[in-house]
């Protein structure tokens, strides 16, 4: 089966992420496509670093998130990796316990756009980043869409529209009108 | 396979004198109309003179909610809508999407379908590439190559058209399989594309690849070094250009990819020229492919679908004619349940690596679908290569990074 060969069993990369992570406390299962590593919050970044620094994960696939609504707590955040000198990748998941984590656009600026999308959708607030904004959503929208909790049919889609709108139609003068 | 620059001896142009305009910033919106943006891509500029000072691409005027979407529509539903992502080459996503769910499910499409497959994802990858020389032509001063592309392009649709009944948007990839067999007319179709196509491809590389213009607006601008390239995430052509031999094909291969012979091509400087020359590569490569699967083709018989009823769809003809068929059927469009967990896969598309990350709780409708798109990493880089620029080289940059904004804004 060619796509098994895709997935490195989790034997053959187990001894370099032991290494790399060393004593952080960790937990590694296997999914279908890969490991995943499991850490707690307060572990997150030192295991992001020594997965990119020990285990030679150089580049951040993407940062997002999984919303376990009405379970709490509700988000788990998950950060794909990918190793181009071992052909592998590590996905690791951290459930958050509240509605903020750290960034790792210090280990990779790639993830900057990604961790942006993630607060645009989800609301986690990732401390440090540089420029955290909205990404895909206009600037002022008050609500996270991908929250389990927003309708699938949106919430008055065009607010800002008509906001705008009434801002314009107000500052018209009679000769423009 | 390194590509080496065989062309006439470059002289860059001298460095302009003093700028009376110096330190006066202006800012300017580029887009979200602007027909060099590719789309509705919004880039705030500010601007010393001619000089880029700092850029903010602004992203989202094409958010449809796509990963929203599937939340409620289902595995099998969401099909349709992974067309609309990267549009130029809508068979290319449902293959990727439907690797991730057969992944998940632990099934496996049938030789004949993965053979097909290659065929179809190596035709759509020639189909984005000449979107790229399109465009990126024509923003540059070039408008016959953009005519040469679209008339090439057009026999792409013309094969994709005969094959699924539609120009665009075909959804013809399901999961375990194809929603049906390729048939003679389109494989002489495909037979005449190959043998038309290499000729036409080289009078585009003669027009352009030698251009003093063409090597003007691309040597040397843009320049990406293999580190910021991994640092940014990027992948693909662009990765490539930058001298990093990688290619999701060859590293980690899906459908049977790893018994096709083809090269993989990188540049050596990582500017826009290096990744022009790659992808013009990439489409010869394609092309082998193409012939390598089409001589496959008929030596691979069978179904195109795998039977499996908990996952994949009935034969159309037995719907019509047995109940318990039409129930699966039924089943399988509207209550899919694939096993609980999570999985990603990633593929080679022609922006990058496409990927995939669904997420089952074992119910019928996904608890996550988040799509990586490589378009919107490709964004990503264009402040970091444009600072210090000309204003002239954005339109350089916004084409060689090759982006469709379906994916990046979902």
């Amino acid at each position: 089966m060619s796509d098994a060969d895709a997935n490195t069993p989790l034997a053959a990369s187990a001894p370099r992420f032991a290494a790399a992570l060393g004593a952080l406390p960790h937990c590694i299962s296997q999914s279908p496509d890969g490991p995943v590593i499991e850490v707690e919050l307060a572990n997150l970044h030192a295991v992001l670093r020594a997965l990119r620094d020990g285990a030679g994960f150089e580049l951040c696939s993407f940062v997002t998130c999984i919303d376990h609504y009405p379970t709490t707590p509700r988000f788990a955040l998950h950060h794909q990796l990918l190793s181009l000198a071992h052909n592998d990748r590590v996905r690791v998941r951290c459930v958050l316990p509240g509605e903020s984590a750290p960034t790792c656009t210090d280990l990779w600026p790639g993830a900057n756009y990604m961790e942006r999308e993630c607060f645009d959708m989800f609301g986690v607030r990732f401390g440090g980043h540089p420029d955290l904004r909205r990404l895909l959503m206009p600037d002022g929208y008050d609500h996270h869409p991908l929250r389990k909790e927003f309708p699938h049919q949106g919430i008055e889609p065009d607010r800002l529209y008509r906001q705008w709108d009434r801002a314009r139609r107000a500052s018209w003068t009679d000769d423009a009108r | 396979m390194t590509l080496t620059k065989q062309v006439f001896e470059y002289v860059p142009a001298p460095p302009e004198g003093d700028d009376p305009l110096h330190g006066e910033l202006l800012t300017l919106n580029m887009g979200p109309q602007h027909p060099a943006t590719h789309g509705v891509l919004r880039i705030v500029v500010t601007l010393d003179g001619e000089r880029i000072v700092e850029c903010d691409p602004v992203v989202g005027y094409l958010h449809r909610g796509k990963e929203k979407s599937a939340e409620s529509l289902g595995w099998h539903k969401f099909f349709p809508h992974t067309d609309r992502l990267d549009y130029v080459q809508p068979l290319m996503n449902n293959v990727g999407y439907a690797l991730a769910l057969e992944q998940l499910a632990g099934i496996e499409a049938p030789p004949r379908a993965q053979v097909i497959r290659v065929l179809l994802m190596e035709l759509s990858r020639i189909m984005g590439h000449l979107i790229y020389l399109g465009t990126q032509s024509i923003d540059l001063g070039a408008v016959t190559i953009f005519f040469y592309a679209f008339k090439e392009r057009e026999k792409l649709y013309e094969i994709v058209d005969a094959y699924t009944g539609h120009r665009m948007n075909n959804t013809y990839v399901r999961i375990g399989g194809l929603y049906a067999d390729v048939d003679e007319k389109v494989e002489r179709l495909i037979e005449e594309f190959l043998v038309e196509f290499p000729k036409g491809l080289d009078d585009m590389d003669k027009l352009l690849t030698r251009n003093r213009i063409w090597n003007d607006r691309n040597r040397d601008i843009g320049v990406l070094s293999r580190a910021d390239a991994l640092a940014m995430s990027l992948t693909g052509p662009v990765l490539r250009g930058s001298g990093v031999e990688w290619d999701l094909r060859r590293a980690q291969p899906y459908c049977g990819y790893e018994s096709y012979d083809f090269d993989v091509p990188t540049g050596a400087s990582g500017d826009c020229y290096d990744r022009y020359l790659v992808r013009m590569e990439e489409m010869r490569q394609s092309c082998r492919i193409v012939r390598q699967a089409l001589d496959r083709l008929k030596s691979t018989p069978g179904d195109v679908l795998v039977e499996d009823r908990r996952f994949v769809l009935p034969p159309k003809g037995l719907v019509h004619t047995s109940m318990e068929e039409l129930i699966f059927q039924f089943k399988v469009v509207t209550d899919l349940r694939l096993p609980k967990g999570q999985s990603y896969r990633g593929i080679e598309s022609s922006k990058g690596e496409l990927g995939f990350f669904v997420a089952s709780d074992g119910s019928s409708t996904p608890l996550r679908c988040h799509i990586r798109a490589p378009g919107l990493m490709n964004i990503q880089a264009l402040p970091m290569l444009a600072k210090g620029r000309l204003f002239s080289d954005m339109v350089s940059l916004i084409g060689s990074m090759d982006f469709v904004m379906g994916e990046v804004d979902r």
